[in-house]
């Protein structure tokens, strides 16, 4: 199993771990990331399937960037967080995997977490000029539109004219 | 020289009937196809349910040739201004029929990305819901189209084309003082709506 | 030396910016690709997307597992059950229960159908594309046998939100297996006049063999899965590599190609229709073996106790309002979960903290990374390559966008 072959090669470098329901899961410090990238993409996890992020508010560090890996071999996944405050930044992946492109661009969008090193670091599902970054806790769910949650003069209020006319 | 017999032949009735009974029964759309009511529009056009009985087999994906704007899907605050830039450049007479409840009034997603439904931003004819529309149900949205165009005017100009060019001249007002994006602009042009407890920014 | 804009390089008469989108004929939803031509070779393809984002991963915060179920429906919009069931799978291997043993084969049976439908849509709309609009009728009016089983199903022809969390909605009626014995008739001689269409035609061929070709590494790399990978030559499927709902027990093959372009990718699609039949048939066939059972789990904490039960009993009253007031109790934890939909690999990340609803739902659309690829799939080929590459990627902007 690779978490073991990682503990051999990199003593000490896992901060935390834990499998529930068949998934296992590593904690790595952010300034080890990108040798532990490289050790378990010589162990033939070589799909990174997903980059994504949480936020943990109020907790510190409040962001976790987590990153998931498929090895075609030997059908094995391995679930990587790193743990990441406000305005701190993550090396980026780019070089190394091509699919990590988008998926940082779309976590640099939605959570606000700058990635090093990543050649475009663009918004990507918002607009360029968008104020905040939606998928954070103190982010609301109706970004201020009022008409997500009243009928403002809606053609079915009581006010409105009829249908036929 | 013989009188000539033209009682058969011949029909009277007034220009804006006939006129309207042709724009009715040639309706292009314009399928604005975004997400899944355009795959149930595609049933709509296929042999099925077969939508080019009612004049529409021309489907013309340019609004210089279309007259009849199809809304099918959500539309997002990024795609707003994108749909008035479509809307805006249809040639007159043009009608916009909103399928599907995501086009209507923002469908199941009250989200800070999701526009509440595209009459906020351009000026809507039919609203045909479900989520999504049958196909039945899209061609009886499109036959209440036509029995409003007959009953319409050949040469008053609507007053909601009037005030949709003005609020088109407004936006890009503000695009230009505050160096915004047209996105940026739509949106706070909706927010700001909303607030004074205005239903739409045309 | 890229030191100009494109605005800059447009103006100055060395590149043309086509935009391809965001209104566009081709319906794979709305995207945007900004394409900077020098005649017709394309340059540069810039995708921009975000023109479906509806925020359904923070809606999923705020509402509990159960009714997140309809927004799954939306996001692959053409083979809307395969969402359905990767999202209840996952919260099951969540809560760490199994769905009884005819929901299982009923849930196979409808993921399979779901897939033929996302391909005769994909081919269908990638030959209309390509200007070839007889396969794209011939494959739709299967589709409407489609969805007329799913309406006999599930109620409702193209959202069914058919599965809920330890099973499905409900059982199939009786009119059911004929219907489903017909398509299996009628369906494959549909399929075969297609490829009697497309599969030897020169113009085709033309148009689709060496476009788009990429090697099984740089596929890796790019995060590729599904019939896009398989076109490239790596025989990775779930359904075979890590097989969920009794995969393991049906049999069938996986089609790979060799080159990944366009035509393989077509094949390959195919293929996949021809082996969905097979499970198809077996899935009948097994019903018939286990006979008429339940559908949902038996534990009334997780599913809705049946209406004859909540008028008669207290207890059974008592778990239905808990379970639409509260919601479902649910352990702490997250999980990852994959399944093999049309595309490739749908996967949920979920993580609870015991609430009702989700504290973060991630979907992992198929098609997310491989639309990343597009610039490097269509650069130095012209502009009609470009629609065909699109056209065979499959990009569902709903899934995509999310």
């Amino acid at each position: 199993m690779v978490i073991e072959r990682i503990d051999e090669q990199m003593p000490g470098v896992i901060l935390d771990r834990h499998a529930f329901r068949g998934d296992q899961t590593i904690l790595v410090d952010r300034d080890r990331l990108l040798e532990v990238v490289d050790l378990i993409f010589a162990e033939g996890f070589q799909l990174l399937v997903d980059v994504t992020a949480m936020d943990a508010l109020p907790r510190e560090p409040r962001f976790d960037v987590v990153y998931h890996w498929l090895n075609l071999t030997s059908q094995e996944r391995l679930r990587l967080k790193v743990r990441v405050a406000e305005g701190v930044s993550v090396p980026s992946l780019v070089s190394r995997f091509k699919s990590a492109d988008w998926s940082e661009r779309e976590v640099f969008d939605l959570f606000g977490i700058p990635f090093e090193g990543h050649p475009n670091l663009q918004r990507l599902m918002m607009w360029e000029d968008f104020p905040g970054h939606p998928l954070r806790k103190d982010f609301p769910l109706d970004g201020g539109d009022l008409f997500c949650t009243q009928d403002i003069g809606a053609s079915y209020s009581p006010e409105a004219r009829s249908l036929n006319a | 020289m013989a009188a000539i017999n033209l009682d058969d032949s011949v029909m009277t009735t007034r220009l804006d009937a006939v006129v309207n009974w042709a724009r009715k029964n040639s309706l292009w759309p314009l399928p604005f196809g975004t997400a899944c009511c355009a795959i149930e529009f595609m049933s709509m056009m296929a042999s099925r349910y077969d939508f080019s009985r009612f004049g529409a087999e021309a489907l013309r994906f340019s609004p210089r040739q279309s007259d009849m704007l199809l809304v099918l899907g959500t539309i997002t605050n990024k795609q707003a201004p994108v749909l008035r830039q479509v809307y805006a450049q249809m040639a007159e007479p043009k009608w916009v029929v909103s399928v599907g409840v995501c086009a209507s009034s923002g469908g199941m997603y009250r989200t800070y990305s999701t526009l509440q439904g595209i009459d906020r931003v351009v000026p809507v004819d039919v609203y045909v819901p479900g989520c999504p529309p049958r196909p039945e149900s899209m061609i009886y949205g499109v036959m209440k189209l036509q029995e409003k165009i007959v009953k319409e005017g050949r040469t008053d100009r609507k007053e909601h084309l009037e005030r949709f060019y003005e609020s088109l001249a407004r936006q890009e007002e503000l695009q230009e003082a505050g160096g915004l994006s047209s996105y940026q602009v739509v949106r706070e042009m909706v927010l700001a709506a909303g607030e004074q407890g205005k239903q739409q920014i045309w | 030396m890229e030191t100009q804009t494109p605005a800059q390089l447009h103006e100055n008469g060395d590149r043309m910016i086509v935009n391809m989108g965001p209104s566009h004929p081709v319906t794979h939803g709305t995207l945007h690709i900004v394409l900077e031509l020098e005649g017709e070779i394309i340059v540069k393809a810039t995708p921009n997307i975000g023109y479906l984002h509806r925020g359904i991963e923070k809606l999923g915060e705020s509402l509990t597992y159960q009714q997140f179920i309809p927004l799954t429906d939306r996001m692959n919009y053409c083979s809307s059950l395969m969402n359905n069931v990767g999202y209840t799978v996952a919260v099951e291997k969540l809560l760490g229960i199994q769905d009884p043993p005819r929901s299982r084969v009923l849930r196979v049976l409808c993921s399979e159908l779901a897939r033929i439908g996302d391909h005769l849509v994909c081919i269908g709309i990638n030959a209309v594309d390509i200007g070839a609009f007889t396969a794209f009728l011939y494959l739709f009016k299967e589709r409407e046998t489609i969805y007329d089983m799913f309406e006999m199903m599930a109620g409702a022809r193209l959202h069914s939100s058919f599965t809920r969390i330890g099973g499905l909605f409900r059982d199939i009626p009786k009119e059911f297996e004929p219907l489903c014995e017909q398509f299996l008739e009628s369906c494959p001689k549909a399929v075969d006049e297609m490829e009697a269409l497309l599969t030897h035609n020169p113009i085709w061929a033309d148009r689709t063999k060496g476009v788009g070709a990429i090697t099984a590494e740089n596929a890796i790399s790019w995060g590729y899965t599904g019939p896009c990978l398989r076109a490239a030559g790596i025989a990775h499927d779930l359904r075979k590599a890590q097989p969920y709902l009794d995969y393991e027990t049906y049999d069938f093959d996986i089609p790979i190609a060799a080159t990944g372009d366009v035509y393989d990718r077509y094949l390959v699609r195919t293929e996949e229709m021809r082996q969905s039949f097979r499970i198809i048939r077996q899935c009948l066939d097994r019903l018939k073996e286990i006979g008429p059972g339940p559908v949902i789990i038996d534990d009334y904490k997780v599913a809705l106790p049946p209406k004859e039960k909540v008028y008669t009993r207290m207890e059974s009253l008592i778990h239905h309002f808990k379970l639409i007031m509260h919601g479902i109790e649910m352990p702490v934890g997250e999980v990852y979960s994959a399944t093999e939909a049309a595309n490739g690999e749908l996967g949920f990340y979920l993580v609870s903290d015991g609430g009702k609803s989700p504290y973060r739902i991630h979907v992992r659309a198929p098609c997310f990374p491989i639309f990343s690829s597009f610039d490097e799939q269509v650069r130095g080929r012209i502009i009609a390559d470009a629609v065909s590459v699109l056209g065979a990627m499959n990009i569902i902007a709903g899934e995509m966008d999310r």
